[in-house]
C-alpha cells in the first residue's frame, strides 16, 4: 500500500471543487486545461474562471479520472489556484503541489505533473498561445508508450534536480512502459549532468575574471588553496553566486553596449535559471527590436555564466 | 475500526485455525531436527511423513512424489530449471503471457542466457489457441509451463488437453497451480503433468511453505544443493511446523472440495449484483471457465486505486489490476494480454472469496459499492455529457 500523507488521504476522500464552472459574469472568461487520457490511466481536466480586468483565477474547478493521488493532488491544485494572478499562477510548480500535500511519494509525483500541465495548458488557451507551438511538441518523442519528448524530461530533470532514470519514469511516466527509452533517458541526465558541471566551471571562471578573490591570486601558492578551488568548481552556483553574476555582467557588458544606442535595462529579478530584466529608453517601446535585445542579452548571459539561462522581459 | 471484510483471498487466505493448532507444537515442544537419529528428532519426521502424505492425497500423487519448497514461486524456478537441466540439449520454452511472474521473469532471464521462449497469446476470454501451442512445439522444446487457472481472472486453462498435445512432442510439461489447488479437484494418476507447483498461504496453510508435485520417473536436479533432506531433491533442514500445517491444509482443502458450490453461489451473487445494479460494468475473463471464488470486474471511466482506497474505508479487502496500485505505469500484463479497452483495464477489480466469506459480507459490499462507483465517476472526466472527449480518447486508445 502506498505511504500517503493524511492531507492526500483527506483531499482524496472529501475533494474541493469538483466539477464544471458553468456560470460566468461580465468580465470573466472561463477555460479549460486538459492533459492525460483513458490510456495513461490518469486524465485531468482544469477549469479556470478569471477576472478579466484584474487578471486573477476567481475560481478553480476540476475532473480526474485517476487514482487517490491524482484526485488529492487535482483538489490541491484548485486551492492554490484561488486568488492567485494569472502570471503569478503560471510560475507555479508541480513541486509546490505535491508540498501542499505534504509530499507524495516519489512513484506518484507524476501526479502533481499533471496538475502543473493542465493549468499550463489553461494558461496557454487563456493567452491564445497556441498549444501546438508547446514545447512537448517541439522536441523529439523519446517514451513512445507515454508520449514524452525531450524537452520535457529535460524540463522536468532540471526542476526537480533529477539524477536517475526511475526518478524521471515516476516523474512523467517516460520509461515506464516498456522500458526501452531507458538508455536515451540516460543519455538526457548524462547531458544536463554535463551542462551543469561546464555552467559551473564558466560560472567559477567569470567570477575568477571579475574578482579580485583569493582564490585567483593564491591558487598556485598552497597546496590548501588548491584544494579550496577544487571544491568551489565542483559547487553549483548559489542564488546569490548567480544574482551577482548576473549583475556584474549587465552592468559592465551589456548596459555600455545599450548605452551607444541611447537604451538601458535593469535587473528586475532571477527566479532559478529565469533572469527577469526590464528594457528602458530606446529599447523598450519597439516590439522587434525589443525580441532581438532580449536574444541578445540572453546569448552573453549564456555564455558568460550560465548556458541554462532565458531572460523575459518585464 | 469495523470489521475486515477480506475478499482477496487469491493473494493470501486467512490461516485455518484448526492449521494453526496443528503446527504450533512443532514450533514449541516438537523442535526436534527430523533427521536426527533419536525419538525425540523421529517423532517429528513422522509428522513430516503424515504432512507429505495428506498433501500427496490432495493431488492424488504418491507420496514420494511430494517435494515440500518454501513457496509456489521456489516450485516454479525449482521445476523449470530441473525440466532445463534434465534435457541439456533442448533450448526452447513455452509459457503464455499471463503467467504469474515467477515463471514469466524466470523466462525473460532464460532468454538472457540463451534460451529460446515462445509466449502463447490468450484471446479477450483470456484462453490459449491450440494452433499457436502445436505451431510453437519442436523437437527442441524443453518445457511447457502454464497456469491451472489465472491469479488475476480466475480463468482455468484446458491443462489436460494442453497436456495431451505437449506429450505428442516429448516435452516436460509443469503447471503452475497455484490458484487451483483447492478449488478444483486434481487427480495426478491419471493426468499428463510431469511438474506441479502448489502454495501453502492460498489454503489457509501459514506463508513460508509450498510444495512441487514431480511425476515419477522425471528426472529432477535440485535447485537447492545441499543434504539428503527431501531425497536430496531440496537441501535445507525441514520448516516442520509449516509442512505440517500445509498437510492439514490439504486435508481440509479436500474436504471443503465438495462445499465449494457454497463459494461460487456467493461470487455469482456478487458478480450478478454488482452488474445490476452497477451501469457500465463488465466482468474480465471467461465467465464459464473460471474458478468458483473469482469474479474480476471493470469498472468504466474510473481508476481502480481510488476504488480500492474507498472500499478500504469500509473494511472491504479487494485487489486491482491498475497501474497506480502496482508502482509500474502499465496495467495488469493479464488484463492486457486479453486485449481488454484501456477504459476498462485501469477501473479493474478482483474479488476473491474463501470458505470463510459469508452472505452478509457480500450484501455490505453490495450496499457500500454503487455509492462508490458514483462518487469517483462523478469527479472523472469522461462523463456522458462530455461524450466528445470521450469519443476522442477512446478512438486515440483504438489507434493504439
Amino acid at each position: 500500500m502506498w505511504d500517503y500523507t493524511d492531507k492526500v488521504m483527506e483531499h482524496f476522500h472529501n475533494p474541493r471543487n469538483q466539477g464544471k464552472i458553468t456560470e460566468k459574469q461580465e468580465g470573466e472568461e472561463i477555460v479549460t486545461g486538459q492533459v492525460g487520457s483513458i490510456a495513461c490511466g490518469d486524465a485531468l481536466k482544469l477549469h479556470l474562471k478569471i477576472d478579466e480586468t484584474t487578471q486573477t483565477i476567481k475560481d478553480a474547478t476540476f475532473q480526474t479520472f485517476g487514482c487517490a493521488s491524482a484526485i488529492a493532488s487535482s483538489s490541491a491544485l484548485t486551492e492554490l489556484l484561488k486568488g492567485r494572478k494569472v502570471d503569478e499562477a503560471m510560475k507555479l510548480t508541480n513541486k509546490e503541489i505535491a508540498e501542499s500535500l505534504g509530499g507524495l511519494p516519489e512513484e506518484k509525483m507524476h501526479c502533481s505533473v499533471m496538475g502543473q500541465e493542465a493549468l499550463e495548458a489553461a494558461i496557454h488557451t487563456y493567452k491564445g498561445i497556441p498549444l501546438d507551438t508547446h514545447e512537448e511538441d517541439e522536441g523529439n518523442l523519446i517514451c513512445r508508450c507515454f508520449g514524452v519528448s525531450d524537452t520535457k524530461i529535460k524540463r522536468i530533470i532540471r526542476e526537480n534536480d533529477l539524477t536517475t532514470a526511475e526518478q524521471v519514469t515516476n516523474y512523467v511516466k517516460a520509461g515506464g512502459g516498456c522500458s526501452s527509452c531507458l538508455p536515451d533517458i540516460d543519455d538526457l541526465l548524462d547531458e544536463i549532468a554535463t551542462e551543469k558541471e561546464k555552467s559551473v566551471a564558466v560560472a567559477t571562471q567569470v567570477w575568477q575574471d571579475n574578482n579580485d578573490s583569493p582564490v585567483t591570486s593564491t591558487t598556485s601558492t598552497t597546496p590548501t588553496t588548491q584544494t579550496t578551488q577544487t571544491t568551489q568548481t565542483l559547487k553549483p552556483l548559489t542564488n546569490l553566486q548567480k544574482i551577482t553574476l548576473i549583475q556584474r555582467v549587465i552592468d559592465q557588458e551589456i548596459r555600455p553596449i545599450l548605452a551607444e544606442d541611447g537604451g538601458d535595462m535593469e535587473l528586475f529579478d532571477v527566479e532559478g535559471d529565469i533572469v527577469k530584466v526590464i528594457l528602458k529608453g530606446a529599447c523598450s517601446g519597439c516590439a522587434s527590436s525589443t525580441e532581438t535585445l532580449k536574444l541578445a542579452i540572453e546569448a552573453t548571459l549564456q555564455e558568460r555564466i550560465l548556458p541554462t539561462l532565458t531572460v523575459v522581459s518585464v | 475500526m469495523t470489521d475486515t471484510i477480506y475478499l482477496d483471498n487469491n493473494a493470501t487466505t486467512k490461516i485455518d485455525e484448526d492449521v494453526l493448532a496443528a503446527m504450533l507444537p512443532y514450533l514449541s515442544i516438537y523442535y526436534g531436527n527430523p533427521s536426527s537419529m533419536h525419538t525425540f528428532g523421529g517423532q517429528v519426521g513422522k509428522a513430516v511423513r503424515q504432512a507429505r502424505n495428506q498433501v500427496a492425497k490432495l493431488l492424488g500423487a504418491e507420496d514420494s512424489e511430494i517435494i515440500f519448497t518454501s513457496c509456489g514461486t521456489e516450485g516454479d524456478n525449482a521445476a523449470i530449471m530441473a525440466a532445463l537441466k534434465a534435457q541439456p540439449n533442448k533450448k526452447h520454452i513455452i509459457t503464455t503471457e499471463v503467467e504469474h511472474p515467477a515463471i514469466l521473469n524466470l523466462c525473460r532471464r532464460l532468454e538472457r542466457d540463451g534460451y529460446t521462449v515462445t509466449y502463447l497469446s490468450v484471446n479477450n476470454k483470456g484462453q490459449i489457441d491450440f494452433d499457436e501451442l502445436e505451431a510453437a512445439l519442436t523437437g527442441n522444446t524443453a518445457v511447457v509451463s502454464v497456469m491451472y487457472a489465472n491469479n488475476e481472472t480466475g480463468v482455468i486453462f484446458p491443462v489436460e488437453q494442453i497436456g495431451q498435445i505437449v506429450k505428442e512432442y516429448g516435452a516436460i510439461f509443469h503447471v503452475d497451480a497455484v490458484q487451483a489447488v483447492g478449488k478444483i479437484p486434481l487427480n495426478m494418476k491419471t493426468s499428463t503433468i510431469d511438474l506441479l507447483t502448489l502454495s501453502g498461504h492460498k489454503i489457509h496453510a501459514p506463508k513460508g511453505i509450498g510444495a512441487l508435485y514431480v511425476r515419477k520417473g522425471v528426472r529432477f536436479r535440485p535447485l537447492l544443493i545441499g543434504g539428503h533432506q527431501e531425497r536430496g531433491r531440496r537441501g535445507g533442514t525441514e520448516n516442520v511446523a509449516g509442512i505440517v500445517a500445509l498437510g492439514k491444509a490439504a486435508e481440509l482443502a479436500q474436504e471443503h472440495l465438495t462445499n465449494i458450490s457454497w463459494e461460487q453461489k456467493l461470487r455469482d451473487k456478487l458478480e450478478q449484483g454488482i452488474l445490476n445494479i452497477i451501469p457500465n460494468t463488465v466482468v474480465n475473463g471467461d465467465p464459464v471457465n473460471r474458478l468458483p471464488n473469482t469474479t474480476n470486474i471493470g469498472f468504466k471511466y474510473i481508476e481502480g486505486e481510488a476504488i480500492l482506497l474507498s472500499l478500504d474505508q469500509f473494511g472491504i479487502c479487494a485487489s486491482s489490476g491498475s497501474a497506480c496500485t502496482s508502482g509500474s505505469l502499465e496495467p495488469s500484463h493479464v488484463l492486457r494480454a486479453l486485449g481488454l479497452p484501456y477504459s476498462v483495464l485501469h477501473g479493474s477489480i478482483r474479488f476473491s472469496l474463501s470458505r470463510f466469506t459469508t452472505e452478509a459480507e457480500i450484501d455490505r459490499v453490495l450496499e457500500v459499492l454503487p455509492d462508490i462507483i458514483n462518487r469517483l465517476r462523478e469527479l472523472s472526466p469522461f462523463n456522458s455529457d462530455d461524450a466528445d472527449w470521450l469519443k476522442e480518447q477512446e478512438e486515440a486508445v483504438l489507434a493504439r
